[in-house]
């Protein structure tokens, strides 16, 4: 990358949080920062801590290594190595890793000159894991309702509190997240689609411009968000769709402990037409 | 933004806020966990819903225990079919509980015509004497699912003449060209979801098959389907809401059909089910030409309903027992103060035919 004859123009200084000068040069096409040395730092350990673990747990098969977090019993005490301690320390690590990577992004994009788009978006993926292994787990009281380090036994953990609430898809929140990945798919598709029609023209016309985009979206459905747009509402919905999928678990168990299809009974019971 | 818009945003979020508030619950919840750490095979309970559902499932204070000795019953009263072996003091004591459990309000002319105690005019002591055979049945047949805590009469009925949670077939309704398949309508057995609203009859008064699980891919000659599903996890719904668990209560959810990865309390739920099936054809569906005679229960009331909408008996459900606990009153034993349940013989009974009319 770092040989792209633009490149040169943004190794500019400046712009950091921490550490001023100290950190703030290249190794090859990488820029350093403090925050990509304490990157680096929680990766490695965090990396080191899952095969430690998968050492301990008898597999370096990727599908099935599996950290556990501790046993409820712990409650939100930290827990021997053998029996959970490995998953906090883990969680330690990816939560020191994710939130140095944010913080390196918008020291980037104050070098840049440019808005915070980038670490605000990525920060709502942070957030959504932060919610599963360290809002809800205490709100419920242990951090044994964290969910496991591993390909499959994730999967096992996702659906068994799927379960726990009898009919996951009635989960309000859960709606709305399933929707805004959909919608998200959905205008992504779109929009691919028209950028590459509008600059793959047939053999012997010309590359089409926004203009012949807008026109085209106002032929189909009567409206054109524009080439602006477009992105801020796929923005939108990404982070929506993130958004509700932390607020579908946070809700699962803290704030609601039955069956969901039942907590639709307000709706049911409106005495618009429950008389 | 006009003040009218600004009005409608304000008033939308103030619903929203409410609707939030009054329909969730709140921490600090309890859960227990079943199954290794990590898999969240747990129960969540709110403490609160759970301290009612306590106090509503206590086991009455037992009465004064009988003197076993001296004559027995079927040598002193007349006509007495199912608990003459009991000592005279026992049978006073089981009639005086069976009264506090099943009739309180009614007493003894709730089954007996008081001017003749022996006499059989009055159906629901035809009705009693099968129930307590029944329920003999279960204590010693069925210990798989009952275990030594067993059952009494209390168990279901609960101070009331019919029990609380009991279920009968459904008229389904015609509205216009809907196709009345018994589903897609909040179904209050399921959880007030959109699955089949009685699978009850497929599957806890017939045996057909509950587990769905695919061991092949589809085009290959797999007749399972998700319409079939959608009964079982019906009644899977109901068992969960019946016994106030959620489904990892009985099943790792990796492989709900997989009996090596499931707890031990889904085996103890295997024996239930044909437990309910046996109650509802051996003991439930016979009696109904009993209650189609009475169709408003007794002369002397209470009067409700003895049938379903379509005339079928009012059956047996995990609910009926359970009362929203994972053991009828968590466990507490009841059986145990009352042995004159144990004593009660198995022969035939003289007066089923005489009284069904």
């Amino acid at each position: 990358m770092a040989i792209m004859t633009f490149e040169r123009k943004y190794r500019v200084r400046g712009g950091t949080l921490v550490g001023g000068d100290l950190f703030d040069f290249w190794i090859g096409p990488f820029w350093i920062g403090f925050f990509g040395v304490t990157t680096a730092f929680f990766t490695f350990l965090g990396v080191g801590l899952i095969l430690m673990g998968a050492a301990m747990g008898g597999t370096f098969n990727p599908w099935l290594i599996n950290i556990a977090p501790p046993d409820l019993s712990y409650g939100l005490r930290l827990a021997p190595m053998a029996e959970g301690g490995l998953w906090q320390a883990i969680t330690v690590c990816a939560i020191g890793a994710f939130v140095s990577w944010t913080l390196r992004q918008a020291e980037i994009s104050r070098k840049l000159g440019m808005g915070y788009h980038i670490p605000i978006a990525y920060s709502v993926a942070v957030f959504a894991y932060i919610t599963l292994v360290v809002i809800r787990p205490v709100l419920m009281g242990a951090w044994g309702h964290g969910f496991p380090y591993g390909i499959f036994s994730h999967l096992d953990w996702v659906s068994n509190v799927g379960y726990q609430h009898l009919h996951f898809h009635y989960n309000p929140a859960h709606m709305l997240a399933v929707t805004f990945f959909f919608t998200t798919t959905l205008a992504l598709s779109m929009h691919g689609g028209l950028v590459l029609s509008a600059l793959n023209p047939a053999k012997g016309e010309v590359v089409k411009t926004a203009e012949h985009e807008n026109t085209y979206f106002r032929d189909l459905i009567g409206y054109s968000i524009g080439t602006l747009g477009i992105h801020r509402l796929g923005l939108f919905l990404a982070l929506s769709a993130g958004f509700w999928s932390a607020v579908c678990i946070v809700i699962s168990g803290p704030f609601w402990t039955q069956g969901w299809p039942e907590w639709w009974g307000w709706w049911l019971n409106l005495p618009i037409w429950n008389k | 933004m006009s003040l009218t818009a600004r009005v409608g945003l304000v008033f939308a979020a103030a619903l929203c806020v409410v609707i939030v508030l009054m329909t969730f619950e709140r921490p600090p919840v309890t859960t227990s966990q079943q199954g290794f750490r990590g898999v969240a095979m747990e129960q969540v309970v709110n403490p609160r819903t759970q301290a009612v559902r306590l106090a509503a499932n206590r086991v009455p204070e037992a009465l004064e225990a009988a003197d076993t000795d001296g004559e027995r019953a079927r040598e002193i009263y007349e006509n007495v079919q199912v608990l003459g072996e009991l000592s005279v003091a026992q049978f006073g004591r089981i009639m005086q509980a069976m009264t506090e459990w099943i009739a309180p309000e009614q007493g003894c002319a709730y089954c007996h015509n008081v001017e003749n105690m022996a006499s059989d005019e009055v159906y629901t002591k035809v009705v009693s004497r099968r129930m307590l055979q029944m329920t003999r049945t279960i204590n010693v047949d069925w210990t798989p699912h009952v275990g030594a805590a067993g059952v009494t009469c209390y168990t279901c009925h609960r101070g009331r003449p019919v029990p609380a949670e009991v279920w009968a077939s459904t008229i389904l309704p015609h509205n216009g060209l809907q196709a009345s398949r018994g589903q897609n309508h909040p179904a209050p057995v399921a959880n007030l979801s959109s699955l089949p609203g009685e699978p009850f009859t497929p599957f806890l008064l017939q045996d057909q098959e509950i587990r769905v699980i695919s061991t092949a891919a589809h085009p290959n000659g797999n007749p399972v389907g998700t319409m079939q599903t959608e009964w079982t996890y019906a009644l899977m719904m109901h068992m969960s809401e019946g016994l106030g668990v959620n489904c990892t209560f009985c099943h790792n959810s990796r492989s709900f059909a997989n009996w090596s990865t499931s707890p031990p309390s889904r085996l103890t739920a295997w024996h239930g089910i044909r437990m309910v099936r046996d109650i509802n054809n051996d003991y439930v569906v016979p009696l109904t030409p009993l209650w189609a005679a009475n169709p408003r229960g007794p002369a002397e009331g209470p009067h409700m309903p003895r049938l379903g909408p379509a005339g079928d008996a009012l059956k047996v459900n995990c609910a009926t027992c359970h009362q929203g606990a994972n053991r009828p009153f968590y466990g507490a034993p009841m059986l145990q103060d009352y042995p004159e349940l144990n004593l009660v013989s198995d022969g035939p009974l003289r007066a089923a035919s005489a009284a069904a009319q």
